[in-house]
C-alpha cells in the first residue's frame, strides 16, 4: 500500500517502513540501543534525503527510547542527577548540532558531513567493541574469569574539579567529563540522526566509570530528551521532520523492540557486544566504501528552499 | 459593444493584413482535468489534452501537414546543480550550479522530431525542446543560460529526466483525423504542486502558424496539506505535537507489553 509522505514528498510503501521500524526496533531492543544508524542509512537508501531522515528518525528513538526508559525506572535503574548534568551538557550539544545542521545543508555538504561522521564513529566504535568482544569470547572458552574493572581505579577524568556525588550511581565525580559526554553526543545525534547511546555506554562505562545497573538506563533517559529536543529544533529551524514517516517508524519500531529484547536475554554478553560490533562496523564499512568508490553519478540536483 | 466590436474586426482584419494568412487557424485545446488533486495513495497520473485545429475561409485549402509542440511546465523554483571530484582519495561534492526560476516539470511533446518540423533558428526563438528552453544559471555572480552541451545543464536535465520530471517525446502528439489531436502528459509520483501552465504551438511548414495556451493545477488536499502547511508555518507546534506523538508511541508500547 502506497502512502505520500508529506514532507519528504515522496510516495512510499508503507508496510516497507513498517517493516524497517521493526527491523531496526528488534536490533534496538536486542543490544539495547536506539538504532538510529541502521535506520538513517536505510531511509536514505530508499530515496529519502539525508536531511529528512535525520530529522524524522530522531521522532523515532524519542519512541523506542521512552519506552525503554520507563521500563528501566519502573525498575528504578535511572540515575536522575547524572541524566540531569549530561542533558544540560546534550541539550547545548544539540542545539550546535542544529545549527552546524543548517549551515553545513545550505554548503550542500551535509551528505559528505553524514557519510564521513558514520565511517569515523561507526568504525572506530564497532572496531573497538569488536575487538574488546572477541578477547572476552576467547577468554570465556578458555574458562577464564573475565577481566573485573577493579572499581576503585581512577584515572585522570577522577582528578576535575567541581564534583558532585551521583548517589544512585554511588559516584562521586567533576561535573565537567559529564558535560562533555553530554555536548558531544547531542552535537553528535542532531547532525546524524542517531540517539548516540551506543556512544554514551561505552563512554559512561569506561570513561566515567558509572556501574553497569544504571548505564543503559541514565543513557537512555538521555537520548529520548536529547532527540525530542531535536524534533523539536529540526521542526522549527529546517521544517524537515516528517511526522507521517516518523509515527510509521515508531509504530514499528516499538513493536519490534518488544521481540528484539527478549531474543537479546538468551545470548550471553560478549556475544551480544560481538555481534553488535559487528554490526556497527558493517554500516561504517559500507559509508567508507561508498565515499571512496567512483560514484555511478557525479551529478546531484536538490532544491533550494525558497527563502534560505 | 458595437464601437468595441469595430475595433476588434479592424485589429483582426489589421493583423490578418499583416501576417497574410498567419492567423487562418485556431488551436482549441483542454486537459481532462485542471486540478489534480495529491491524496494519501497518489502514485502519479496521467492527463490527457485534447484540442482541435479550426479552419476557416481564409485557410489555404491545400494546408494539411500541421505540426504541433505542447510544451507543460510547471511551478518554476530555484534548484542547485553540484558535482562531485575525488579529492584526498573521497569523492565531494565540490563545484555547484544554481538554476535560477527554472520549471520544477517540464514536458515537450511533439509529432515528430523537432529538428525536422521548424529550422534552428526557429527552435531557439521559440524554445522547442529541452534543449532550447532557457535555463538560467548563476554563474559566479552573473546570469545567463550556457550552451546545451554544458555539463552542469546536461547533468541537470538529465537527473530530472531520471525522475520523470523533465521528458521530452517526439512521437507523443497523435493526430485522431487531420484536425483533431490528443498528448497524454504523465505525471510521476514526485510532481511539485503548483500551477503548470501548457503552451500549444502550431507549424505548419515550418512556420509557426498559431498558439494557445490552457493550465492545470496540482494541489496537495485534505491530510496532507495540513501536514506539509503545519510544518511549514508553525514550525515550534509541529515539532512540540510530533516530540509528544513519540512520547506517547512509546508510552502505549510499554503500556501494552508491560510483563509485570
Amino acid at each position: 500500500m502506497q502512502i505520500f509522505l508529506p514532507i519528504a514528498d515522496l510516495p512510499v510503501n508503507i508496510f516497507l517502513i513498517l517493516g524497517m521500524g521493526i527491523a531496526v526496533g528488534f536490533v534496538s531492543g536486542m543490544f539495547g540501543i536506539g538504532g538510529g544508524f541502521l535506520l538513517t542509512p536505510l531511509l536514505i537508501f530508499i530515496g529519502i534525503t539525508p536531511a529528512v531522515a535525520v530529522a524524522s528518525v530522531s521522532g523515532h528513538i524519542a519512541a523506542s527510547s521512552f519506552s525503554g526508559a520507563l521500563s528501566y525506572w519502573r525498575r528504578r535503574a535511572i540515575d536522575p542527577a547524572l541524566a540531569l548534568v549530561l542533558l544540560v551538557g546534550g541539550m547545548t550539544g544539540t542545539v550546535a548540532g542544529v545549527s552546524l545542521f543548517t549551515l553545513l545543508r545550505s554548503y550542500g555538504q551535509l551528505d559528505l558531513t553524514i557519510a564521513l561522521s558514520y565511517v569515523v564513529l561507526l568504525s572506530g566504535v564497532g572496531g573497538g567493541m569488536l575487538w574488546e568482544s572477541i578477547g572476552a569470547v576467547i577468554r570465556a572458552r578458555r574458562g577464564e574469569a573475565p577481566i573485573l574493572r577493579r572499581p576503585g581505579a581512577h584515572n585522570w577524568v577522577h582528578g576535575l574539579p567541581l564534583k558532585i556525588r551521583f548517589k544512585k550511581s554511588k559516584i562521586y565525580l567533576s561535573v565537567f567529563p559529564v558535560l562533555a559526554i553530554g555536548f558531544f553526543i547531542g552535537f553528535v545525534g542532531a547532525i546524524l540522526g542517531i540517539g548516540g547511546g551506543f556512544i554514551l555506554i561505552p563512554l559512561l562505562i569506561y570513561v566515567l566509570r558509572v556501574p553497569t545497573g544504571t548505564v543503559i538506563g541514565t543513557s537512555m533517559v538521555m537520548t529520548l530528551v536529547t532527540m525530542a529536543f531535536a524534533v523539536v529544533l529540526h521542526a522549527v529551524t529546517n521544517h524537515l521532520v516528517d511526522a507521517v514517516l516518523a509515527l510509521i517508524l515508531m509504530v514499528g519500531g516499538v513493536i519490534g523492540a518488544q521481540f528484539g529484547a527478549r531474543a537479546g536475554q538468551r545470548i550471553a554478553g560478549e556475544q551480544l557486544r560481538l555481534l553488535l560490533g559487528l554490526l556497527i562496523l558493517a554500516v561504517g564499512v559500507r559509508f567508507a566504501v561508498e565515499l571512496t568508490i567512483r560514484p555511478e553519478e557525479l551529478f546531484m540536483v536538490r532544491a533550494v528552499e525558497p527563502g534560505s | 459593444m458595437r464601437a468595441a466590436g469595430a475595433i476588434a474586426l479592424a485589429v483582426s482584419l489589421l493583423c490578418g493584413a499583416l501576417v497574410t494568412d498567419a492567423r487562418a487557424e485556431r488551436l482549441i485545446a483542454s486537459v481532462s482535468n485542471h486540478r489534480v488533486t495529491i491524496t494519501p495513495d497518489y502514485s502519479g497520473e496521467q492527463l490527457v489534452l485534447f484540442g482541435s485545429i479550426e479552419r476557416d475561409a481564409d485557410t489555404p485549402p491545400n494546408r494539411g501537414n500541421y505540426d504541433l509542440v505542447v510544451t507543460v511546465s510547471g511551478p518554476r523554483m530555484t534548484m542547485v546543480t553540484r558535482r562531485k571530484e575525488k579529492k584526498l582519495g573521497i569523492w565531494i561534492n565540490t563545484d555547484s550550479r544554481e538554476f535560477l526560476n527554472v520549471p520544477g516539470y517540464l514536458a515537450v511533446f511533439a509529432n515528430r522530431p523537432i529538428n525536422l518540423l521548424a529550422s534552428a533558428e526557429i527552435q531557439r526563438r521559440q524554445q522547442l525542446g529541452l534543449n532550447n528552453i532557457i535555463l538560467t544559471q548563476r554563474v559566479a555572480g552573473d546570469y545567463a543560460d550556457v550552451v546545451p552541451g554544458d555539463p552542469f545543464r546536461a547533468a541537470f536535465i538529465r537527473l530530472r529526466t531520471q525522475h520523470g520530471l523533465y521528458r521530452e517525446v517526439s512521437n507523443a502528439v497523435t493526430f485522431l483525423t487531420p484536425t483533431l489531436f490528443r498528448v497524454g502528459i504523465p505525471l510521476p509520483s514526485e510532481v511539485p504542486t503548483g500551477t503548470y501552465d501548457v503552451d500549444i504551438k502550431l507549424f505548419a511548414n515550418g512556420a509557426m502558424i498559431t498558439r494557445t495556451e490552457t493550465a492545470f493545477e496540482i494541489v496537495k488536499v485534505g491530510f496532507e496539506q495540513f501536514v506539509a502547511d503545519a510544518a511549514r508555518r508553525h514550525g515550534l507546534l509541529y515539532g512540540l505535537v510530533t516530540a509528544l506523538m513519540a512520547l506517547a508511541t512509546g508510552w502505549l508500547a510499554s503500556v501494552i507489553f508491560r510483563k509485570d
